[in-house]
């Protein structure tokens, strides 16, 4: 009975309790309220989606992982708009990605942001979770494709999740 | 409104605009199914992120405070665009689309 009236996560329902402030006009009574309903909900019926608590260690780093990848969107946004444009045909390539990251929120980190910075959508995680299959629109061999994302994502989300 | 404010603002929705078409240009050019996942994915991080900065300096540009609405929209969007692409991409090589003969490597299937 206990359990079911407790924050299993506490800070996913601190993150929806703001999000509602800031969705709805103002913060009233009324809105309070209801951000209480919803950060104690959610987490309750999505509690069996989260195998294991989520270990964010050094959550100070954040800021300067997005910083990077926000700017990662708008470089490589301009090239791959350059090659749409112009007559040549791409060079896609599936790379076969070696994970090095073992936490499962660091590898769909790691995935969505490859997915979000322009030429490269991450296609499947292999059921042990060591290889991720990455599709480039265009690249030149399969090892450029891994030094990047290894040298500029990979990285910094070791030293976040270690 | 001052000019800079309104210069800004057409920069940033000619910027948005522009990348949003090109994005469907793509859709409509590129040769196979994983190539043109690249195009509406594009579109929507660039050209959407210039349209919602738009918006908010429109709205603090005439007293009406920050929109913090348009900055969720683009959080929830930053968020969940990287998964339909993902299950798009998971969804091809289950039914197995073709790629384009220059494909290097090959999706695998498990």
């Amino acid at each position: 009975m206990l359990d079911r009236l407790s924050f299993p996560q506490p800070w996913l329902s601190l993150i929806l309790f703001t999000t509602w402030q800031m969705l709805s006009d103002g913060v009233s009574g009324g809105s309070i309220v209801l951000g209480l309903i919803l950060a104690w909900l959610i987490p309750q019926l999505t509690a069996g989606f989260w195998p294991e608590r989520p270990a964010f260690v050094k959550a100070w780093r954040m800021p300067a992982y997005l910083a990077i990848v926000l700017k990662d969107i708008v470089v490589a946004s301009f090239s791959v708009a350059r090659l749409i444009l112009s007559p040549r045909q791409p060079r896609p390539i599936f790379v076969c990605y070696p994970l090095k990251l073992e936490h499962p929120l660091a590898i769909s980190m790691l995935a969505s942001t490859i997915s979000l910075t322009p030429g490269t959508v991450s296609a499947d995680v292999s059921d042990d979770n060591k290889t991720l299959l990455i599709h480039a629109l265009d690249a030149g061999s399969d090892q450029e494709v891994i030094d990047a994302i290894h040298n500029r994502y990979e990285k910094l989300l070791m030293e976040m999740f270690q | 409104m001052s000019p800079i404010a309104e210069t800004l603002i057409s920069a940033l929705l000619l910027l948005g605009g522009a990348f949003t078409l090109i994005g469907a240009i793509g859709l409509a050019r590129l040769p196979d199914f994983f190539t043109r996942l690249h195009g509406p994915t594009k579109a929507t991080t660039v050209g959407v992120g210039a349209i919602m900065l738009s918006s908010v300096i429109y709205f603090s540009a005439r007293g009406e405070g920050v929109g913090i609405a348009e900055i969720l929209i683009t959080v929830f969007l930053f968020m969940t665009a990287p998964v339909s692409a993902n299950i798009l991409a998971k969804a091809a090589m289950h039914i197995g689309v073709s790629t384009m003969v220059e494909t290097e490597g090959k999706p695998w299937d498990q």
